[in-house]
Parts: structure tokens; C-alpha cells; sequence
């Protein structure tokens, strides 16, 4: 289904944040014994870090590139599958914590590792309508990877926020539009009080990922009236290298349009971050006039698809603001031990 | 007995057909083999499956494929032997034939493993081995495959890349192939690269996981491709109380027998379909089939001698490990194969000027055997 805004809308700022911890993944291969590597290493939050102040850190950031009052945002979703409570809003403690309370709705979203931009289209829809003057997205995890199961080797710490308002000379990229494919596909899950999520395996791939994001972004290039040609960069969900240099290359983009965006062998899998991470990527090294598109997948299962296109204001922030490569060079490595203790594997 | 022929004969790609259940594909096959096959009715539906019962908690497969076929009132049953299933419905179907009793019969092979997880199916293959002997050690088919394979390496000095030649050349075959599942190249390199599955096995030496259907009717109507021989041999179940591990005793009986019926050698035979579930079951095979000496395998095979073109065209659509192995249809996909290759009808994977071939469908560590031969009239 098409997504058209009433009134143009456009991103006035976004931020990234990715814990400095690093862990190899041949670190946990020594310890466990896997044979394959799908990426070389991930980010992990410290021990005194979770999706809260991930959300908070790159919600910051958001705020300075775009340069407004916080005072002046009308919503904040958090999209998360990390939630440290399970009744109580991230949205909430974020909006106190930049200073956007008490003027202000706030909620959380989740549908797997699309929640992030589940966000983005409320967002825009609350923008566009003219209810709110700026709306805040944040995608946002501490990816859950039971010890020795294939995901334990990608799943990371890290997000990105995205501030929506009314296209103008200083909004850094416009939307042209979204699409959502959605069906019931149980390939990933996790009930309530487990620690860790359950997958299908071999159903992740064909049914689940590709389905979804190929649906995606076939539904919405077909709507905008685009071909992979017409894109300079595209932005899929990367839940390790694989899938979206495949998923790619069977839609006809290249790798140089997803390499910028491409942050998986460096970061991890920041479930529902990965995809805005990635943007942020992107739009750290677009030029005005370049069109973006961003899919996102999420299990359960459904993706959202967007096409953004670049403004000029881009160039204005770019030597002030922190790049997402500044958050990837900025790192320290720690060993599996560390990794058990900042990530609550073991228990006493 | 009477002649038994082949009338007509389909297949489904074989793949992740996540949105076929085990009924959709059985039907997909049956009905395109009944449409080609033209005959005037079906004495007898022998479904073919191994996995159903662990997999997709479904037994009673002959009257659940009958109903949903529409045949009514016929005999319908579940032929089983592991993975030799297909091969040895193809058997107990020609006898049903031969001997007169029924006229025209239906043969589907079906199997569905992709729904089920990893671990699910490597359970549900191990319950071709002993349960009270091996399979409760938790060692895999390919954990056995994998003691095989080391010990032909030390006793015949063969080199990994003559023993991974076979995966490689395999896949060469199955470039075009429309039913295949991994119908492209792999280099030996590229094999001999990839993660052990059990040391000295890589996860490229051994067949995949997919679905799929293939249908065949035999009939006692005089047609193009006869059913020269078909014969199943059984050896020790557990693996050690073999006398040599490396002689598949079970491919040398039924072959034996199967030349013999057929009034052929080995050097008769123009194409093989083998049952390579990895590497080195396909090595082992061509030496107990009897097309070359025992330890000479793998070196005939890096020699290039089981290519299309070459001496003995092996595996002409991808063999088990780029065709796909579905395990309880399998023996089913390898006859239609070889039917298909002598009615002219193999498309790009076609064997010029082919009149005997033959297919060899294992069960276990071949602790079942199932040869057909198959003749072009």
C-alpha cells in the first residue's frame, strides 16, 4: 500500500549512536566453535546502557544537526524490541531527557526489527496532517542473541533518530513516499518473559526477508513510477552482510549504491536501528539531488520502503555533525567474558 | 512377468516451496505424469515419502494422495525405506505390473523438508540409521558418510579434490537444468573451501534440504522406455558389523542381479543416475555398481570420465547434489530422469544417443539399495 503525504514532509535532522564495545566474531567463535563468520564484528552496549539511553544519545544528536528547541517536538516513538520495561514507555523517558516534556505524545512501537520505521511513518502522517510542528522517530535495540545460536554471531547494540517536520529550504532530504507490505510470518518471535528470540531458520530467508523487502520495494517503485536506475543509494535491512547485498542485487541496484549505508560487518544487526543506522549512513555522504530508497524488514512480518530524495541544507551541518563512521571508528574490543557480563548472560 | 513401461512422467522443481504443502506438490507431479501418460485408468497410486511421519505428522499418505487426486477405490499405499523410498516404490510398482495383477500405476514421490528446523530434519534422517545402535550416539548421516570417507582417503590414497570432483562436475550438470535446485557452477576450490559438515566433509560434498514432487506411470502398454530391471538388496544395517565398510554390499547384490535381468554388463550402460547424499556414497557407488575397479573412483571421476560428454555420463541433471535431494522422492526424480534422457526429452542436459540407463537410489548408508535400469525400445 502506497503512503502519500497530504502536505511535503522532510527530515530536518538525524543522529546516530553506537557503543564503543566491539566484540569479534571470531571471539565467539573460539569460544563456541562456529565455523562461518557472517560478519566481523558487533557493537555492545556497556553495562550501564540500554535502548533508553541509545534512544537518548542519538535523539541528542538528532537535535543538533537540526537545530530546533525540543520544547517545540510534538511526538517521539521509539521503535524498540529491547524494551527495558515491559510497561512503560521508552517515548517517555527520552522526552524528559531532551527536554520535549510535558507538551508532547510519546509511545513506543514494536514489529520486530521494523519498529524503527514503523516511527517514521507515524511521524510523517502526524506531520503532514499539521498536528504536530516536528516529530521525532528513533529505532533503537540491544539485540538479543541466545549464547551459541546462529544470531548470537550479528546481533548488536546501536540506533539512529530521525526528526520529521514540513519540507522547506532546511529539511536535509524530502519523502516522496512509502509503502508497507505486511502478512502474518511467524519466522522470528519472542514471547513475553523469555530472554531471547526463536526463529525458523531457513524460513528467515526466501518467505520472510526477501518476500517482504522485495514486495516493499517493488510496490513503492512501481507507485513513484522509479527504477533502481533512478536511485543513487538504497538502504536495506541488514541483518548480516548476505542477505542485503542479495536482496540487492536481485532488485538491480549495485554495491555501490548500498555500500554507504552497508554498516553490518562493522556494527551488527541493532534490529530495529539497523535500518535507520543505515540511513543515517547514507545520508552522511549523499549529495543534494540524490534519491534514496530505505526498506526495512521486520519479522512477524512486514517491511516499509521509503524514497527520499536529497536537499540542499544536506552540505550545511556536514563539518559540525558526527558522522556514523565517527561512531564506528570510535571503539574498544573486549573478549567473550566482558561480553557475558555487559549483555546479563550469566546468571547468578 | 510381462514388459512394464514407462508412460509418462513429471517432476516440480525442487526447492523452498514455502507455499506448497506436501499434497499441493505430490499433485502438481501426478497430475502432469496423468496427462502425458494417456491411459484410460489407474489400477494402483504407491506414494513414495520418507519424512512425512517426523516432519509433517502425517501417515496415511496412500489414501490421503488418492482422495486428493480423486482416485477412489483403488489401492493406495505408502511405500517407505528412507531415503530409497522412491527407488523402491519404482520396484514394488514394476512387479505389480509384471506380474499381471494391475495394468496402470501411479508412482509419486514426495517430500517436504524446508518448513521443518534444522534439527528436525537431521533427526528425522537419522532415523534411517539404528536407533538402539548408532542414531542415539547422535552421529548424523553425514557424521557416517564421514568415516567413509577418511578411510577410503588413507586406504587408497585418493586427494580431497578427486573425491570433491564429483560435487563439482554434479553441479556442471545441472547448469539448465529446469527442475534443479542448485543449477549452477561450483569450483573444486570453492568445495573444498566451505565449512567442514564433518571433517573431511564440506558442507559443499553433501545434497541440501528441499521439496519437491516427481511422478511416474508405469503401464504394461507397449512404450519407448521399458523398465529393464528393478531390484532392491539390503546389507547390515549397522554400519560396523560390515565386513569392509567401503564395500556397499547391498549396491553389488541388486546390481548384480539388475544386469542380470536386464542381460547387460555394466559396460552396457550408457548413463548413471547415482545416489550421491555426499562425495563419497557416489564414489563407493560407481565402484559397486561395477564401472570401475575398487579405490579407482574418485581418480575416474577428477579424470573427467563421468562428465556429459565423457565415458560414463553420471548424474546428468545434477545428481543428488545440485538437483536436490528430497529424500523419500528422490529415487523417484532419478528414474524419471533417466526416462526422460532416453525419450530425447532432457532438454540442455540431454546425453546424446543414450539407450540403457540406470538409476541407483540408497537408503541409510546404502543399507537399502534400489537399481533400475531403464531401456529405450
Amino acid at each position: 500500500m502506497v503512503l502519500k503525504t497530504s502536505r511535503p514532509v522532510g527530515i530536518i535532522g538525524y543522529g546516530a549512536y553506537i557503543p564503543m564495545n566491539r566484540l569479534k566474531t571470531s571471539e565467539i567463535s573460539r569460544v563456541w566453535g562456529g565455523c562461518t563468520e557472517p560478519i566481523e564484528e558487533k557493537a555492545v552496549a556497556s553495562i550501564d546502557e540500554d535502548a533508553v539511553t541509545i534512544a537518548v544519545e542519538c535523539a541528542r544528536y538528532a537535535i543538533k544537526r537540526a537545530k530546533i528547541d525540543p520544547r517545540e517536538i510534538g511526538a517521539i516513538y521509539v521503535g524498540t524490541e529491547s524494551k527495558p520495561y515491559a510497561v512503560k514507555p521508552c517515548g517517555t523517558i527520552v522526552a524528559e531527557a531532551i527536554g520535549a516534556t510535558p507538551h508532547v505524545t510519546a509511545a513506543d512501537y514494536e514489529f520486530a526489527c521494523k519498529a524503527g520505521t514503523e516511527a517514521f511513518q507515524a511521524c510523517i502522517g502526524l506531520v503532514s496532517s499539521g498536528m504536530v510542528k516536528y516529530a521525532m522517530a528513533i529505532g533503537a535495540d540491544t539485540a538479543q542473541g541466545r549464547p551459541a545460536d546462529p544470531l548470537e554471531y550479528t546481533v548488536a547494540c546501536g540506533g539512529a533518530a530521525f526528526i520529521f517536520t514540513l519540507k522547506s529550504e532546511r529539511t536535509l532530504a524530502y519523502l516522496e513516499g512509502s509503502y508497507s507490505y505486511v502478512t502474518d510470518t511467524p519466522d522470528f518471535w519472542r514471547r513475553g518473559l523469555e530472554m531471547y528470540p526463536r526463529h525458523g531458520n531457513r524460513f528467515t530467508g526466501e518467505p520472510a526477508y526477501f518476500r517482504h523487502i522485495i514486495g516493499a520495494a517493488k510496490g513503492l517503485m512501481a507507485e513513484l513510477g522509479h527504477g533502481p536506475e533512478d536511485f543513487r543509494y538504497a538502504v536495506f535491512h541488514q541483518p548480516n552482510v548476505k542477505f542485503p547485498v542479495k536482496v540487492a542485487k536481485r532488485l538491480g541496484f549495485s554495491m555501490d549504491a548500498i555500500k554507504p549505508g552497508l554498516i553490518v560487518p562493522y556494527v551488527g544487526n541493532t534490529y530495529a536501528g539497523s535500518t535507520p543506522i543505515g540511513l543515517a549512513a547514507t545520508l552522511d555522504v549523499a549529495e543534494p539531488g540524490d534519491r534514496i530508497l530505505v526498506v526495512s524488514y521486520g519479522s512477524g512480518a512486514g517491511s516499509d520502503a521509503f524514497s527520499f530524495v536529497v536537499q540542499d541544507a544536506i552540505m550545511e551541518g556536514r563539518p559540525r555533525d558526527l558522522p556514523v563512521s565517527a561512531f564506528i571508528a570510535r571503539r574498544r574490543y573486549i573478549d567473550y567474558s566482558l561480553y557475558s557480563r555487559m549483555r546479563g548472560k550469566i546468571h547468578l | 512377468m510381462r514388459p512394464v513401461y514407462i508412460a509418462g512422467v513429471a517432476l516440480t522443481p525442487i526447492g523452498e516451496h514455502w507455499e506448497l504443502s506436501l499434497r499441493d506438490l505430490a499433485c502438481e507431479a501426478a497430475l502432469k505424469a496423468l496427462e502425458k501418460a494417456e491411459v484410460e485408468r489407474i489400477d494402483a497410486l504407491y506414494v513414495a515419502n520418507m519424512g512425512a511421519a517426523p516432519l509433517q505428522s502425517q501417515l496415511h499418505l496412500g489414501a490421503l494422495m488418492a482422495d486428493a487426486l480423486g482416485l477412489y477405490g483403488l489401492p493406495a499405499m505408502r511405500v517407505e525405506a528412507a531415503q530409497a523410498s522412491g527407488g523402491v516404490a519404482v520396484h514394488e510398482a514394476h512387479l505389480a505390473v509384471a506380474s499381471g495383477l494391475y495394468d496402470s500405476i501411479l508412482v509419486v514421490g514426495v517430500e517436504k523438508m524446508s518448513d521443518a528446523l534444522p534439527q528436525e530434519v537431521r533427526s528425522a534422517l537419522a532415523m534411517a540409521e539404528d536407533q538402539e545402535y548408532t542414531a542415539y550416539t547422535g552421529v548424523t548421516d553425514v557424521g557416517l558418510c564421514a568415516l567413509l570417507h577418511r578411510l577410503y582417503m588413507e586406504r587408497y590414497e585418493a586427494k580431497p579434490e578427486e573425491i570433491a570432483a564429483l560435487a563439482a562436475i554434479s553441479h556442471e550438470h545441472a547448469v539448465g537444468c529446469p527442475h534443479a535446485q542448485y543449477p549452477f557452477r561450483v569450483s573444486v576450490e570453492r568445495i573444498l573451501s566451505s565449512p567442514m559438515e564433518a571433517d573431511p566433509i564440506h558442507m559443499l560434498e553433501c545434497s541440501g534440504i528441499g521439496d519437491g514432487a516427481a511422478a511416474l506411470v508405469l503401464t504394461a502398454d507397449r512404450g519407448d522406455v521399458e523398465i529393464a530391471a528393478s531390484t532392491v538388496a539390503v546389507d547390515h544395517f549397522f554400519l560396523t558389523e560390515r565386513g569392509d565398510p567401503l564395500i556397499l554390499e547391498a549396491v553389488r547384490a541388486a546390481s548384480r542381479r539388475a544386469y542380470e535381468r536386464a542381460g547387460i554388463s555394466p559396460r552396457d550402460v550408457d548413463l548413471v543416475e547415482l545416489h550421491d547424499s555426499t562425495t563419497i556414497m557416489g564414489i563407493l557407488s560407481l565402484e559397486d555398481l561395477g564401472f570401475v575397479e575398487k579405490g579407482f573412483g574418485a581418480r575416474y571421476v577428477s579424470e573427467g570420465n563421468v562428465r556429459r560428454g565423457g565415458e560414463l555420463p553420471v548424474n546428468t541433471f545434477g545428481g543428488l547434489k545440485a538437483r536436490g535431494n528430497p529424500v523419500g522422492a528422490t529415487g523417484v526424480y532419478q528414474v524419471a530422469e533417466i526416462a526422460l534422457q532416453l525419450l530425447g526429452e532432457a532438454g540442455r542436459c540431454q546425453v546424446e544417443d543414450a539407450e540403457v540407463g540406470l538409476a541407483e537410489n540408497l537408503g541409510g548408508i546404502a543399507s537399502t539399495a534400489s537399481i533400475t535400469i531403464l531401456r529405450r525400445r
